[in-house]
């Protein structure tokens, strides 16, 4: 009785429930790792074919091509995808204080949407454009994240100083702007490009290559990597800015590293997954419910849970209605609403940042 | 002795060749998994009667109704590569457009043929594309036979001089504004095929007119694909739209229905698409 009270001094401490959640989600990561490997629309088996290089067997050419060229890449990259996308919803929610922010709130989907756009309707016009090759649509997609994200920034800061109110409200007159100009391309769009687009849209982890995976990987691990050192810095922000700063946390350094965490992840996410929702919110939030809003703890079990659920999520695209394979912004938008609605009522009161 | 090994020798030889004939047959052994990407591919195997050596066919492929029976490996631009290897096919028939680049690369990487097949929207392009999905087959006398019957049939049905009678293709109404088919679609190759004008020339692809737009182009007869369910566009919806009804069309409900992907398909059943068209157009009004 006494070393369980010495033990969690604070009432309402959660800190040991959430590193143990943070074990589970290893393992629950593993798991849905595993099973993405395993299962898929082709009949290769994993099994047999470890049992293969086992015993130092030749793989079959599809069966090689299957696993290593289509199920690796594409479950590393729905990893990386899920995690960057939860990781950023989570910090952006702790710098605006705003249990709504997700990477569209600093312009990230809109300026993503507006690259992507500009890359399919009139990618062949483009400089460069010979060049790029298949890598057009990515590229400009990042490129639209990042500028849209890089230009509200500027906006919202006077004199050394980000005033989040501003950076809130810019960002929606910015994501007018912007989805106007998508639209004005769409109007110039022909059909297929506009079909393109709206399954760009809807988003998809079909495309993942190595050579792909091969540019993400820094995009994506070095801004999760650099997010943990947010962690006390948001933690004191939930109390206020001014009173950040009074605590002695260098507030605007942290903001700045914020958005750019945010801007190099979501944009490399987006524009390698195309328009996927909902990871941002859901995640950070059932965290929140469980274990509490210490982002030491929040940060790397979003990335944990982002990456597990994507993978669940693209294991139901590509397979339910095999061989053809739904866009996997349509699940996790179908799974994620309904069942973080049905959390949301039962624990209604107590969701708080 | 000498005579014995002559045998030998001979016998051997024999061997030889027919193992080299029986090589060479395998070499060219047909493919027996096809992939059918595109409605008009897939029209063009079930004419040719090689329907048999289909495993699989896109969401586009919807014509003849028993092709919906195999299974869907998804949208022609949007093709999942694992998707496509699960029904292990030696063969992929494509429209040209069919995609990801991405899936494409795989596709090549595990040594599948993929043949892609030339879209246009006239006669030559509709024997093109039957003469390269035969050729693909290994069936070319059958597809030589197939684009004399189809290049006959549509030369048959365009011979018509419909000139002058301007026709608006009409594709869908977005929230009462008319998504109309301009230059370099098919449904203007389809109305000069049955030698009318297309009344919306001023601009290229399916695009959204204004009303004024419509006035100016001033179409004699309205042309709008026949849909299940409630994607239709009534005769009512045209009718009630301000900017048509003040067209000749308009005044005289000059509005022809036809079956979209037999109208707009560029494939064996397009000497029948023209027929119908130009009676069509010939029985209203005028």
């Amino acid at each position: 009785m006494v070393t369980q009270i010495a033990a969690s001094p604070l009432a309402g401490d959660r800190s040991r429930a959430a590193r143990r959640l943070g074990y589970v989600l290893v393992g629950l990561l593993g798991l849905t790792c595993i099973a993405g490997l395993a299962v898929g629309a082709a009949g290769t088996s994993l099994w047999s074919a470890l049992a293969d290089l086992a015993v130092g067997r030749e793989l079959a050419l599809r069966d090689k091509v299957v696993l290593w060229d289509i199920r690796v890449p594409r479950v590393l990259m729905g990893m990386l995808v899920g995690a960057a996308l939860a990781v950023s919803g989570a910090v952006l929610q702790g710098l605006f204080r705003n249990p709504l922010a997700d990477p569209g709130i600093v312009g990230v989907s809109a300026g993503a949407s507006l690259g992507a756009v500009i890359a399919i309707v009139l990618g062949g016009a483009l400089p460069l454009a010979a060049a790029m090759g298949a890598w057009i649509v990515p590229v400009f997609a990042f490129l639209g994240a990042w500028g849209a994200t890089m230009t509200l920034y500027r906006i919202a800061t006077r004199a050394g100083r980000t005033s989040v109110a501003t950076m809130l409200l810019a960002g929606i007159a910015l994501t007018a702007l912007t989805m106007a100009l998508t639209g004005l391309i769409v109007y110039v769009a022909d059909d297929a490009q506009l079909r393109d687009f709206t399954f760009w849209n809807m988003g998809s982890l079909a495309g993942a290559t190595w050579g792909k995976l091969a540019v993400a990987v820094p995009l994506i691990l070095l801004p999760l990597a650099a997010s943990g050192l947010l962690a006390r810095g948001l933690n004191g922000l939930a109390l206020g800015e001014a009173a950040a700063g009074h605590m002695g946390i260098p507030v605007q350094r942290l903001k700045g590293a914020a958005i750019l965490i945010v801007a190099a992840a979501t944009g490399a996410a987006v524009s390698i997954g195309g328009g996927i929702g909902f990871v941002g919110i859901v995640v950070p939030h059932l965290l929140r419910l469980a274990t509490g809003p210490d982002h030491r703890f929040l940060l790397p079990n979003a990335a944990l849970l982002g990456a597990a659920m994507l993978l669940l999520a693209d294991l139901v695209s590509r397979t339910i209605i095999a061989p053809a394979e739904l866009p996997i912004g349509i699940i996790t938008a179908i799974i994620g609403g309904p069942f973080f609605l049905f959390i949301l009522l039962r624990q209604r009161g107590i969701v708080d940042l | 002795m000498k005579r014995l090994s002559a045998l030998v020798k001979l016998q051997l030889s024999l061997c030889a060749v027919l193992l080299l004939a029986f090589a060479a047959q395998l070499q060219a052994e047909p493919a027996q998994r096809i992939v059918s990407v595109g409605g008009s591919v897939t029209e063009i195997v079930y004419a040719l009667g090689q329907q048999h050596r289909l495993v699989a066919r896109d969401t586009t492929s919807n014509h003849p109704a028993e092709a919906g029976d195999l299974p869907d490996v998804g949208y022609l631009r949007r093709l999942s590569p694992e998707g496509v290897l699960s029904v292990n096919p030696d063969l992929i028939l494509a429209e040209d457009g069919a995609g990801p680049p991405e899936t494409m690369d795989l596709l090549e990487q595990s040594q599948i043929r993929v043949v892609t097949v030339p879209m246009g929207f006239d006669r030559d392009a509709v024997t093109a594309k039957i003469e390269t999905v035969a050729a693909a087959l290994g069936v070319p006398e059958k597809g030589a036979e197939l684009t004399a019957r189809v290049s006959a049939e549509i030369d048959r049905a365009a011979g018509r001089d419909l000139t002058g009678r301007k026709v608006l293709f009409v594709l869908a109404m977005q929230g009462g504004r008319i998504m109309a088919g301009g230059t370099d679609t098919a449904a203007d190759g389809i109305i000069a095929l049955a030698g009318a004008t297309n009344a919306a020339s001023g601009f290229e692809g399916y695009k959204l007119l204004t009303d004024e737009a419509i006035l100016t182009a001033a179409p004699d007869v309205i042309l709008v694909m026949e849909s299940r369910g409630e994607r239709a566009i009534s005769d009512e919806t045209l009718l009630a739209h301000p900017g048509l009804a003040a067209t000749p069309a308009g005044q005289s409900g000059a509005i022809l229905r036809m079956d979209g992907m037999l109208l707009l398909g560029f494939s064996v059943r397009t000497g029948q698409a023209v027929t119908e068209l130009a009676a069509g157009l010939d029985g209203l009004g005028s």
